[in-house]
């Protein structure tokens, strides 16, 4: 983290290092404890791959990575009542450690969590939805025999420790040299982890290789634009760009075109479409434990790193921008909305959703008001573990050769296993946006931010098009409930402890945030970012 | 007088009232445990159903005793909950109002709906799943509580989302019919078009109010601006539409008779379908301050009263024609809610006296269906009346409250309508007046021969069996079936009369709805009016007398037709005009998925369903999996967004 350092004629710190001291800047240790102890814990995880025989990796692996978490959070419930209301710099100014940073931290470990329950589950897919060996090539004889065993690659906590570690990085990031490296550190292992699935590894290997190129090109943009921004103000720092955008004579064809480039980088990541072409790829292809990390943590941090980037750096040239966002929410809107009509699979289908959502979360992000932020910030909340627990119901559903997703394979589901249709039913009503649910209330607040802004001609589009995308859940309820059921359909898993513990907490949690969202409103609108 | 419902401070609910949340808490207990619990609950379940609903009537009618009692002035109450969602300038409250209206509607729901339930212990004995079935009723009664007892638009909302979810799952109940399915999804799909309505309509209140709530925003409705307030009418009135079944949006009701038939009483005859005509009368400070959200309110109410009684004379199925005729019935409400102070508390009494008289009408269908082997077809029955005196005689009553015959509930409700109908000025009065009157006739065509063709000619059953090869053995059914029809009858015959004599049920809503006018402007007086419309109805039972009464009727229904019955048979090309109106696009958008899904649901392919499935298809073929078509569309959108940027700012 000393590269963050950069030659800014304003910056103390520079001032101070060209005086030859060799002083280390502030640091607020107290503020970032829970990144470091996600990060810390995953270098411990890597140690423990190296020094614990295979047989015992597994439960300290878990012990460990679920320790961190819930230590993550004590740490950060203990800093909530202490912080500043308007947040830390630390870190020479790299980390901005404000409201919606730990409202986004505290999200992103909640959901890690539920993710990581996930991940952890070996009584679903026996032996786990990991492949124990990833060297071995898909189709042989050895693979067929990895698959019936009962190892697992235990390497995936420590992954999916970096890869929150990086995620709560970039949601905090105050300049764009951090951002792009908190970018990469959650990027990294979300490609490795997607290519790790057990069963189908031709499948999964291909998604991890489309999201890792596809991803490559996105930062790639990223950086670029990146370059073009230092090229217009002199800086990386946030609040340098927005000084320079407020009131100079530079080039503003600098200004925008790195602005694009940037936003497409984030964009790509929060799966917007037309930035979203391997979502339904990778979706598909990766662990569903992997999928229901992605689907709920990766959009936190995208969109919270978004929500940054135009509120602090871009809130000035807002009026030039703004429309062409509008544009991209409503492209997401139609295409998530109107493909996910024709899916055939549930997990695409799932992950068209997700496109269609980012739209409605880009609606809430761009209304750069204070409802805006915490509507925004809410809708992750909610739309997160919604997610995250329909990808731990679709887990369930398998036949001999594993995951059953084909949806004409989930026909008559009802009659087998009402309390799985049942569950399932009201996860995708939230996704609906029915009232009573999370995703009613996480859509109200959005729109209403959005229309409070005047933009009334989006909420009308956004009106429309969740009415569209209600269909094809509906589609889904009514092949459980009003279909036969398939001779040699697929049987109901009885979950796990982690899984079963995972799909509870995602459930309750939608209804909670459904009948008594004030408490995470209120948190959620309890202060802006740090200017 | 405008502003009567619109006192800015509304007093804090006490004493009896207090505990109002309890009306929302003993069904969803009820739904609660009967859903959650099982196979356990089977032996009980729906004694627990009943009990419930039961004790929500006699909590009501407590109430409603108590409130009585109170001064007018003091008649609306709020109950405060708690705070839903409380962001910045956002305020939305989870509470109650408590006011005649919606005590009204309260009685209306669990009285009626309490009957029902212990109609349905009959009704359903046979069905392996009765116990959800009454978990689905009670969850229903709890949303269409909600709805009427919300003290803002989002409550109001949440329980309109939940009746429809209801609604949706009751239609599509029996499970092995494809037609069941089919319906279920139309009525949901139609009712989201509505849905979407109402959902703007909201949006639009809390943009230029800043408020949802009941309280601010009819005291402050007068500072819309016309162009919202307008806007906010016309989508209130869409998402009437399509929740109470008016045009265009009436094609699911019909349909949704799929359901058992309890259902098709409580849901799709009492009380939800009525849902758009309480959101009116409930928003009438809005309405008050629009003429044009008015007449518009009228045009479609007397647009579908025709359409409901022309197609309703065609059908031969006993269910379709009830249903149409609820459709034409919920027409005459619409139209009595768009005539303003002259009119909503006579749509909420027609409202009422329907409640009785249908639910009457579909639950003695239900008793004939259950002594003929769920027959529904009209040519295959004649001459039960032999067989159900009890039905025959209950259900005659109704029949004859429902044609208007003088002195019983819909002879006191339906006139008043079209005598405040007659009383706009100018041409109004005479096409909104005439309509209702033709109406009044041919409503009294279309019950007299769905009565003669059921109860009373030749035996047409005795030659036939049914699909399975059964012969027909009609008997009346078991008292538990029996005695809430007959207690349907007594309202049927004397619920008018009580409401109307004195004005009792108008001066009891005037502290929500306003004082009732009566208007002197219009072309004919109220005693011409009253004439009128009794020979209408008598002419129209005189012709369904000759048509069907006099001669023998064939149990295959003729195909040689004049051309408005063969129009009438095809719900007057209802599909066809809604085809026409494409321009909606949220009808547009509904069918279309259907299309999507279905290759066309009911023969509903058209050429526009065909121009977005097909788009989605192609659309389906950009993903081809390759990643370098991926990377160059994700090349061409930043290309496009940059563009778009420099464009903006050097444009």
């Amino acid at each position: 983290m000393s590269t963050m350092v950069l030659p800014t004629a304003a910056d103390p710190a520079v001032s101070v290092l060209a005086a030859g001291l060799a002083q280390v800047p502030q640091m607020d240790y107290r503020a970032v404890l829970p990144v470091l102890v996600v990060l810390g814990a995953a270098c411990v995880g890597v140690l423990f791959e190296a020094f614990l025989p295979r047989p015992r990796r597994w439960l300290w692996q878990v012990a460990l990575t679920v320790a961190a978490l819930l230590a993550a959070g004590v740490a950060l419930y203990a800093y909530l009542g202490d912080a500043p209301a308007q947040g830390v710099k630390t870190f020479a100014g790299t980390l901005s450690i404000d409201r919606p940073a730990l409202f986004l931290w505290g999200t992103l470990l909640v959901l890690g969590l539920g993710a990581v329950l996930l991940i952890a589950d070996r009584s679903v897919e026996p032996g786990g939805y990991f492949v124990a060996q990833a060297a071995i090539r898909p189709g042989t004889q050895q693979d067929r025999a990895q698959a019936a065993g009962a190892n697992m690659h235990t390497e995936v906590f420590p992954l999916a420790l970096f890869a929150l570690g990086g995620m709560m990085v970039f949601c905090a990031a105050n300049d764009l040299l951090t951002m792009f490296v908190a970018l990469e550190v959650l990027s990294l292992p979300l490609y490795l982890l997607c290519g790790l699935a057990r069963r189908r590894r031709l499948l999964s290997q291909e998604s991890a290789v489309k999201y890792f190129l596809l991803g490559a090109f996105a930062s790639a943009f990223f950086l670029y634009g990146l370059a073009l921004l230092y090229g217009y103000a002199g800086s990386v720092k946030l609040a340098d760009i927005a000084a320079a955008a407020g009131g100079t004579n530079r080039s503003d064809t600098l200004l925008f075109a790195g602005l694009g480039l940037l936003a497409v980088g984030l964009l790509f990541k929060g799966s917007v479409g037309p930035f979203h072409t391997w979502t339904p790829d990778v979706y598909q292809g990766a662990p569903t434990p992997v999928t229901a990390f992605m689907a709920a943590c990766t959009k936190v941090a995208a969109f919270g790193g978004l929500l940054r980037v135009l509120t602090v750096a871009f809130k000035a040239t807002s009026w030039e921008w703004r429309g062409v966002l509008w544009a991209v929410a409503i492209i997401s809107m139609v295409i998530g909305a109107v493909l996910g009509l024709t899916q055939r699979d549930v997990k695409r289908m799932i992950a068209y959703s997700s496109v269609a959502h980012a739209g409605f979360l880009l609606i809430g992000a761009i209304a750069l008001t204070e409802q805006g932020l915490s509507g925004t910030m809410f809708y992750l909340l909610a739309y997160g573990f919604t997610t995250l627990a329909a990808f731990a119901v679709v887990g369930l559903v398998r036949t001999g050769e594993g995951e059953a997703t084909h949806l004409s394979q989930w026909a008559g589901l009802a009659k087998r296993s009402p309390l799985l249709a049942g569950v399932f039913t009201f996860l995708l009503l939230s996704l609906a946006g029915i009232p009573l649910t999370s995703g009613f209330v996480g859509k109200f607040v959005v729109f209403s931010a959005a229309l409070a802004d005047g933009m009334a001609p989006l909420v009308v589009i956004a009106l429309v098009m969740s009415a569209v995308a209600a269909f094809f859940y509906l589609r889904v309820i009514v092949l459980m409930y009003f279909s036969e059921p398939a001779a040699d359909g697929p049987t109901v898993t009885v979950p796990g402890v982690f899984t079963a513990a995972a799909i509870t907490l995602g459930v309750l949690v939608t209804l909670l945030l459904g009948v008594w969202p004030a408490f995470a409103l209120d948190w959620a609108g309890s202060g802006g970012f740090a200017l | 007088m405008l502003s009567s419902a619109a006192t800015a401070s509304v007093p804090a609910a006490t004493g009896i009232a207090g505990y109002a949340w309890v009306l929302l808490a003993l069904p969803s207990l009820g739904a609660l445990v009967l859903l959650v619990g099982g196979r356990r609950t089977d032996a009980w379940g729906h004694l627990l159903g009943c009990a419930t609903v039961i004790a929500a009537f006699c909590y009501g009618l407590a109430l409603f005793l108590s409130t009585t009692g109170l001064p007018p002035e003091s008649r609306v109450q709020d109950l405060h909950l708690y705070s839903w969602l409380p962001v910045n300038a956002l305020q939305v409250d989870f509470g109650l109002r408590i006011d005649p209206l919606s005590l009204t509607f309260v009685l209306l729901i669990t009285g009626v709906g309490a009957l029902i339930h212990v109609y349905s212990i009959g009704y359903m004995d046979t069905d392996r799943d009765r116990r959800r079935f009454f978990g689905y009723l009670n969850l229903f009664v709890a949303s269409m509580l909600l709805l009427v007892l919300g003290n803002g638009f989002v409550t109001l909302y949440l329980g309109w989302e939940g009746v429809g979810l209801a609604s949706y799952l009751l239609i599509g109940w029996y499970q092995n019919r494809p037609s069941a399915a089919t319906a279920a999804k139309k009525a949901f799909l139609m009712n989201r078009v509505g849905d979407v309505g109402l959902a703007l309509a909201i949006f639009l209140m809390f943009r230029y109010l800043g408020t949802t709530q009941y309280t601010e925003v009819f005291a402050r409705a007068g500072e819309l601006p016309s162009g919202a307030l307008l806007a906010i009418t016309l989508l209130l009135l869409l998402g009437a539409c399509g929740k109470s079944g008016q045009f265009p949006l009436q094609a699911w009701l019909p349909d949704a008779m799929e359901g058992p038939t309890p259902v098709s009483a409580l849901i799709h005859a009492a009380t939800m379908v009525t849902a758009g005509v309480y959101l009116i009368a409930r928003a009438n400070p809005i309405y008050n301050l629009s003429a044009d959200g008015r007449l518009l309110v009228m045009v479609i109410g007397v647009v579908t009263l025709m359409i409901g009684c022309i197609i309703g004379c065609a059908y031969d199925d006993i269910k379709k024609v009830l249903a149409y005729s609820t459709v034409s019935q919920i027409g005459y409400m619409i139209l009595a809610v768009g005539l303003g102070p002259f009119g909503y508390a006579l749509g909420i009494m027609h409202l009422l006296t329907h409640g009785f008289f249908k639910a009457g009408l579909f639950l003695g269908a239900g008793s004939v269906m259950h002594g003929m082997h769920d027959e529904v077809d009209m040519r295959r029955m004649g001459g039960l009346a032999r067989y159900m005196p009890i039905t025959t005689a209950t259900f005659g009553l109704a029949y004859l409250a429902i044609i208007g015959f003088p002195g019983l509930s819909g002879y006191w409700s339906k006139d008043a309508i079209v005598e405040a109908a007659f009383g706009q000025p100018g041409w109004h009065g005479w096409v909104f007046g005439g309509l209702a009157l033709v109406g009044v006739g041919l409503t009294a065509f279309y019950m007299t021969r769905l009565f003669l063709l059921t109860f009373f000619g030749e035996k047409r059953w005795e030659n036939l069996t049914t699909e399975d090869g059964r012969a027909y053995h009609p008997h009346e059914s078991g008292p538990v079936m029996t005695v809430p029809m007959i207690i349907l009858a007594v309202g049927s015959v004397a619920a008018g009369a009580f409401f109307a004599v004195g004005e009792r049920l108008a001066r009891w809503l005037a502290p929500s709805l306003g004082t009732l006018e009566v208007s002197e402007q219009g072309p004919l007086n109220a005693a011409g009016v009253s004439v009128l419309s009794i020979v209408f109805m008598v002419v129209g039972v005189a012709l369904a007398w000759l048509l069907v009464g006099r001669r023998p009727v064939p149990v295959v229904r003729p195909a040689r037709v004049s051309a408005v019955v063969t129009a009438a048979r095809k719900d007057l090309y209802a599909n066809a005009i809604n085809e026409a109106l494409v321009a909606r696009p949220g009808v547009w958008l509904a069918r279309a998925l259907v299309y999507v899904d279905n290759k066309g649901v009911d023969g509903m392919v058209n050429g526009t369903a065909a121009l977005l499935g097909g788009s989605s298809g192609r659309m389906r073929r950009l993903q081809t999996g390759f990643v370098r078509s991926y990377a160059l569309s994700m090349l061409g959108g930043s290309i496009l967004v940059i563009a778009a940027l420099l464009a903006v700012r050097y444009g």
